[in-house]
C-alpha cells in the first residue's frame, strides 16, 4: 500500500495507525509564523470505532490503510457469519459478529448494506440510514390514544427493539432510523 | 464550476473600508506608505518558511534569472530605511510556499511598519494602539515568552533541556510527536502553539515579548540578558496575529544568523539558500535604530468580522484562483 503525505491529508483518506486502519475525519494545519508545521488530524480507528486526535509534523509520511466500501445486500446469518452478495456480481462475502458489532439488530433480508473491507475482509457493516421491518411483539395499544405520549416498547422481527406510539400494533410494518433507534412512522407512507 | 469570490462582496466591502482606516492611521503619525518589489534575486534562509521561486526572462535576460516571490518585504524595506526613508509602512501580497489552511492561504496580504528610535517596547505599545482601533477591542496583556510558559507548563524556557520538553509532551498523550521533534527550538514551539497559543488573548490581544536568543530571527539580543531577544508576538483568540523586532543593526551579527539558518537547513535536509548581500550592504552603510512589525490583514480581518476561514476573508484563494 502507498504512502501519503501530510499534505495529501483530508478527510476520508485512510491510513494505518497503531496497526489499525482508520480513516481521517478533519485535518487542520498549524504552522507558527517561524516554527515547525504541523497537521493537527480527528481520525476514526475503523476497527474500534474511536474518535482521536493526533499531530503530525507536517512533511511526514504514513502508510495508507487498503480500505474500501463497497454496497452489499444481506442474505442470511448461518449462526456465525452473516453472508452478504454483491447484487451485480453474485460475489458473497461472510462477516463475523466483531464486524457487525451492534448493528446485527438492524439487518433485514435483502436490505442493501455499506461494508467496509480492509486488505479485502469485512471490518464493519453499515445498514441502511432507514429500515422497514415488521413488529412482532409489543403490548396492545389503549383506545383513543393517537398521540402516542411517551409510547411503548415494541420487538421488531430482527430482535431491535425502538419505542413506538402506542397506536402501532403487532404485525405492523415501521420504519426506523438505524443511526437513533428511533422510530420514523408507519411503513409506506 | 464555482467561479464566484470565497468572500462577499458585503464582506469586500468592510475590507477596503479596513484598509482605508489602516491607511488613515499612518498618515496620522507622517508614516510613509511604500512598496517594494514582490519578486528578488533572492529569498529567505529561516528553516521553517519557503519561497516559492520563478524565473524571468526577456530583453537584457536571455539566460532566465532565478527569482524568489518575497515571504515579506523586510528586507527591501530595510534598504530603504538604510538609504534614509524614515519611518515606513507597506500593505503589500507575501507569498509563502507550504503553507495553507485555515489561517494560511499561500499568498496573503501583510502590513509591515518601522519606525525610527523605537525599541519593541515603543512599537509594541503602538501596535496595541493599531488594534483597539481596528478591532475595537480593550488594552493588551504583556507576557514575557518565560512568563508565558511558566504560567501555563511550569517550565523554564530559559533553562530547560531537551528531555523535560520532550517529558512534557509524552504525559499530554503525545509519544509520538514528542520523538520527532529533536531541537530545542521545535519542541518550544510545538508547546507554545499546542498548549499557550489558545490559553492567552483570548479577551483582549496578548503580546508576548522576549523570545528565547534561539528564536531571534531579525531582532537584537538584549543587553541585559543575553538569553532573550528583543522579538514580539501577538496573538488574539487563538490567532497569531503579528511579529516584531527591535532590529539587528549589525552587518556582521547578521551575516551570521543567516549562516546560521542555512546550517540548521542542512541539518534537516533542505535545500540552502542564498543570502541577500543587498540586506548586507545597506546594513553595513548603517541602519539607523528602529523597530519594526509584520502583521497579517486577513487574519486582522477575520478578527474584525469573526470569519472562521481566511478564504472568507479573501475574494479568491488557493482552492478558486
Amino acid at each position: 500500500m502507498a504512502n501519503y503525505s501530510t499534505n495529501e491529508f483530508k478527510g476520508g483518506l485512510k491510513i494505518m495507525l497503531d496497526g489499525e486502519p482508520c480513516s481521517i475525519l478533519e485535518n487542520e494545519i498549524v504552522k507558527p509564523g517561524k516554527g515547525q508545521a504541523f497537521n493537527r488530524v480527528r481520525i476514526r480507528k475503523l476497527i474500534s470505532g474511536k474518535v482521536l486526535e493526533k499531530t503530525f509534523k507536517s512533511g511526514d509520511s504514513v502508510e495508507g490503510a487498503d480500505v474500501m466500501e463497497t454496497d452489499l445486500a444481506y442474505l442470511y446469518n448461518d449462526g456465525e457469519f452473516w453472508h452478504f452478495m454483491n447484487n451485480d456480481t453474485f460475489e458473497q462475502i461472510a462477516a463475523d459478529a466483531k464486524a457487525l458489532g451492534d448493528n446485527e439488530k438492524w439487518l433485514a433480508e435483502q436490505d442493501v448494506c455499506t461494508i467496509t473491507l480492509w486488505n479485502g475482509s469485512p471490518i464493519a457493516v453499515s445498514p441502511p440510514n432507514f429500515v422497514e421491518l415488521e413488529i412482532t411483539e409489543t403490548d396492545p395499544g389503549l383506545k383513543g390514544d393517537t398521540a402516542g405520549t411517551g409510547g411503548k416498547p415494541a420487538t421488531l422481527s430482527t430482535g431491535a427493539v425502538v419505542r413506538v406510539p402506542l397506536f402501532i400494533q403487532i404485525g405492523e410494518i415501521i420504519k426506523v432510523d438505524t443511526r437513533t433507534g428511533e422510530y420514523v412512522g408507519r411503513a409506506g407512507k | 464550476m464555482n467561479w464566484q469570490p470565497s468572500a462577499s462582496i458585503a464582506t469586500l466591502k468592510k475590507r477596503a473600508l479596513l484598509l482605508h482606516k489602516i491607511r488613515h492611521f499612518f498618515a496620522e503619525r507622517d508614516v510613509l506608505e511604500v512598496e517594494t518589489p514582490l519578486l528578488a534575486s533572492s529569498g529567505i534562509t529561516d528553516l521553517h518558511l519557503e519561497n516559492i521561486e520563478c524565473q524571468f526572462t526577456g530583453p537584457g535576460f536571455a539566460k532566465p534569472l532565478n527569482l524568489y516571490l518575497q515571504t515579506s518585504p523586510e528586507y527591501a524595506m530595510k534598504r530603504l530605511i538604510a538609504a534614509g526613508s524614515g519611518c515606513i509602512y507597506q500593505l503589500c501580497k507575501a507569498v509563502r510556499n507550504d503553507e495553507s489552511g485555515r489561517f494560511h492561504n499561500p499568498e496573503f496580504s501583510m502590513l509591515e511598519w518601522y519606525r525610527m528610535n523605537f525599541n519593541h517596547h515603543d512599537l509594541m505599545q503602538e501596535v496595541d494602539t493599531f488594534l483597539q482601533q481596528m478591532l475595537a477591542c480593550q488594552a493588551a496583556d504583556y507576557l514575557t515568552y518565560q512568563q508565558a510558559f511558566l504560567m501555563f507548563t511550569h517550565i523554564d524556557p530559559l533553562h530547560c533541556q531537551v528531555t523535560e520538553l520532550k517529558k512534557f509532551i509524552k504525559d499530554k498523550g503525545e509519544p509520538d510527536i514528542a520523538s520527532v521533534l529533536t531541537s530545542k527550538t521545535d519542541l518550544l514551539q510545538y508547546i507554545f502553539c499546542t498548549h499557550i497559543e489558545h490559553k492567552i488573548g483570548q479577551e483582549t490581544p496578548c503580546f508576548v515579548y522576549h523570545f528565547p536568543a534561539a528564536q531571534a530571527s531579525l531582532a537584537k539580543l538584549n543587553k541585559d540578558d543575553l538569553r532573550v531577544a528583543e522579538r514580539f508576538e501577538v496573538y488574539f483568540k487563538g490567532i497569531e496575529l503579528a511579529n516584531g523586532f527591535h532590529e539587528l543593526t549589525d552587518k556582521h551579527e547578521q551575516l551570521k544568523r543567516f549562516e546560521q539558518d542555512n546550517q540548521l537547513r542542512q541539518q534537516a535536509g533542505k535545500e540552502q539558500k542564498p543570502i541577500d548581500h543587498y540586506l548586507l550592504a545597506a546594513l553595513e552603510n548603517g541602519l539607523p535604530n528602529c523597530a519594526g512589525v509584520a502583521l497579517g490583514i486577513d487574519r486582522l480581518f477575520m478578527l474584525a468580522e469573526q470569519l472562521p476561514h481566511i478564504n472568507e476573508a479573501i475574494a479568491f484563494n488557493i482552492t478558486n484562483c
